[in-house]
């Protein structure tokens, strides 16, 4: 029992490749616990960050800084009340949260948070992950439908327009990419590299870039990296956020698709809403951004370096535990604030445990066999440096949200149709031309 | 481009492809496209159908075919299906409920799939003779390629079905530009 379980850990498949059920559920349980915990961080980054983006301070009672807001959130959503229209489709109206949630976290199982870390290596992995995640609209549009109201369908049928327009310019920026696993390397370093066949799976796709040692925003510059700006204009579109969350614009729609919606189901679409945005940073991440490699794993390589980077996770942790002991020592002294302090405390005392816990992994590991410790700690970089890249994205969201006003619809649908999708496939043709042209 | 997977592959692991599982998504294929054509309400319709087209694209993935299961996902399932439902959720569904449907089809219909059905039967029979008996054993992760290699050639050779191919985009071409004409009052 305890040889197998070790013989997991130490394994450099995926449970996908080795064919182990049991181990590919784990990982699907793990992804998901992770996921979860993900959104509820991000469900009080957000809040806290466009509060202070707007001068306000956001969440403050429940807990130290309202940390524990995701939590009461989440307990007031489950014991309200859940309302079913009495004009409403009752099935299909049960039914479409649950559609954009098993779509949102089907496409797990592609994500390759390190070459061996991702429940499955699917040779169509990019083409699986877009196929599925064009299942959320289906979702939306459905909510819409049968919630048997204006402002729902409206917000329906603005949505689906929109994912439609849309997955045409990301669909191109994709191909591009793809496109450039398959062509002679030409780096920021020089020529570097050979053409392969080219692949579709998400894990090829980052072994791909880091054979030609290039990251794909950098290569053929600036065709890689306007390639990915189109995907990164086109991923907001898809997952309905600002400045394109016309499917919910409160002003015009009051909440658009899920006006009708409550409790519990209401929860189910933000979850999914929240699991897409993760999704699709990490198909922009995977395919531009060398997924789960480190910096400069070229320029600045060695065990020396290699150690160096491996305390990051470590020190990242050591930051964040003293933000919440700073924040203790600054909590006002009154007796009403002794809870908070204690409770920011222990929160602080937590996030500093793991991050000792990670830097003992990282000296431990720092050997470059194959012992436990050192495969463990080669995981928790992939995974570190995998997860950093899309926190980046994240917070860009909170940003986009916090700065651009909506657009109108027939401006995102001339923004769509007029100038991502021409740029899109000029790239796509510019990049065959130099990729043919370099070899 | 990954020699772990093949080397996994080599290793025997356990396939998938179980009866199990074909008949599992054979038999939703088929509950759900009797659902299609049952339903009075096209709300339902469409989405029994979305079922019916998923449960297709696991069966291709049974054959191997991945990027066939792939390209059904997003071209039916995700892309044709919305614009369905785009269209059906603007239609009154209450009236289409009472409507009785005026089409008086049905001999044509059971005469095209009497002869359906002879065909499947036929090819049932003789399958032994039509089709290889076992799947030849391709590299994982090599059928992709083999689908390009066939649609546009290798070598600067002309693929097998390069021609077909191109008529039939050419095809599409022709809609999509007669759907740009119908649209627009002004060309």
């Amino acid at each position: 029992m305890l040889t197998s379980f070790m013989s997991y850990l130490g394994s450099t498949m995926t449970p996908g490749q080795a064919g182990n059920q049991l181990w590919a559920l784990i990982y699907v349980l793990i992804i998901f616990a992770g996921v979860s915990v993900a959104v509820i961080c991000m469900n009080w980054i957000e809040r806290k960050a466009l509060a202070h983006f707007q001068i306000r301070l956001g969440p403050m009672r429940v807990g130290p800084h309202g940390l524990m807001q995701p939590f009461a959130d989440a307990l007031k959503l489950m014991l309200k009340e859940d309302i079913i229209p009495a004009e409403a489709d009752q099935f299909v109206f049960w039914v479409a949260p649950l559609i954009g949630l098993l779509a949102a976290f089907t496409v797990y199982t592609v994500i390759p948070f390190g070459p061996s870390q991702a429940v499955s290596d699917m040779n169509i992995g990019i083409l699986f992950m877009l196929g599925v995640s064009s299942l959320g609209v289906l979702g939306i549009v459905v909510a819409g439908w049968a919630s048997n109201s204006h402002y729902p369908l409206m917000g329906a049928l603005r949505s689906s327009a929109q994912m439609v327009s849309y997955e045409v310019a990301m669909g191109l920026a994709v191909v591009s990419a793809v496109l450039l696993t398959s062509l002679h390397g030409i780096g920021i370093y020089g020529v570097t590299g050979n053409g392969d066949t080219g692949t579709l799976s998400m894990i090829g796709i980052v072994q791909a870039q880091q054979e030609q040692h290039v990251w794909f925003i950098f290569k053929f510059f600036p065709l890689g990296l306007i390639a990915f700006v189109i995907f990164a204009i086109a991923m907001v579109a898809e997952v309905n956020r600002a400045p394109f969350d016309l499917a919910e614009a409160e002003s015009e729609l009051t909440a658009g698709f899920h006006t009708e919606y409550s409790g519990l189901r209401w929860s189910l679409f933000m979850l999914a809403e929240y699991a897409a945005m993760i999704a699709v940073s990490s198909i922009a991440v995977t395919l531009w951004l060398g997924g789960w490699v480190r910096p400069f794993p070229n320029l600045l390589q060695g065990t020396a370096w290699d150690f160096i980077f491996s305390l990051f996770p470590g020190l990242t942790f050591l930051g964040l535990a003293g933000v919440a002991l700073l924040g203790t020592v600054r909590m006002p002294s009154h007796s009403f604030f002794k809870i908070q302090k204690i409770g920011l405390g222990v929160f602080g005392m937590l996030l500093g445990s793991l991050a000792l816990l990670l830097l003992v992994i990282a000296i431990a590991g720092r050997s470059a066999d194959m012992s436990l410790a050192a495969r463990f700690n080669e995981g928790i970089g992939y995974v570190y440096w995998f997860v950093l890249k899309v926190a980046v994205f994240m917070y860009l969201f909170i940003w986009y949200r916090a700065t651009w006003p909506r657009y109108r619809f027939d401006q995102l649908m001339s923004v769509g149709w007029k100038v991502l999708l021409p740029i899109s496939l000029g790239v796509l043709m510019l990049t065959a031309v130099v990729g043919v042209l370099v070899k | 481009m990954n020699p772990a997977i093949n080397t996994a592959v080599n290793a025997g692991m356990t396939p998938v492809a179980t009866p199990f599982f074909f008949y599992m998504l054979a038999g939703l294929a088929v509950l759900s496209g009797l659902a299609v054509i049952t339903r009075r309400n096209a709300v339902h319709s469409a989405l029994a159908l979305i079922v019916t087209l998923l449960s297709v694209a696991g069966l291709y993935l049974m054959l191997y075919a991945p990027f066939v299961a792939g390209v059904q996902i997003i071209v039916y399932a995700g892309g044709i299906m919305v614009l369905f439902l785009f269209v059906i959720m603007l239609v009154n569904i209450d009236r289409t409920l009472k409507e009785r449907s005026f089409n008086h089809m049905w001999p044509i219909g059971l005469v095209a799939s009497c002869l359906l059905l002879a065909m499947f039967m036929g090819a049932f029979s003789k399958g032994r003779a039509l089709f290889v008996d076992r799947m030849i054993p391709l590299p994982e992760g090599s059928n992709t390629q083999m689908i390009a290699d066939k649609l546009y050639g290798q070598a600067g050779r002309m693929g097998e079905y390069t021609f077909a191919f191109e008529i039939a985009s050419l095809l599409l071409l022709v809609a999509i530009l007669g759907a740009v004409i119908m649209t627009k009052k002004k060309i």
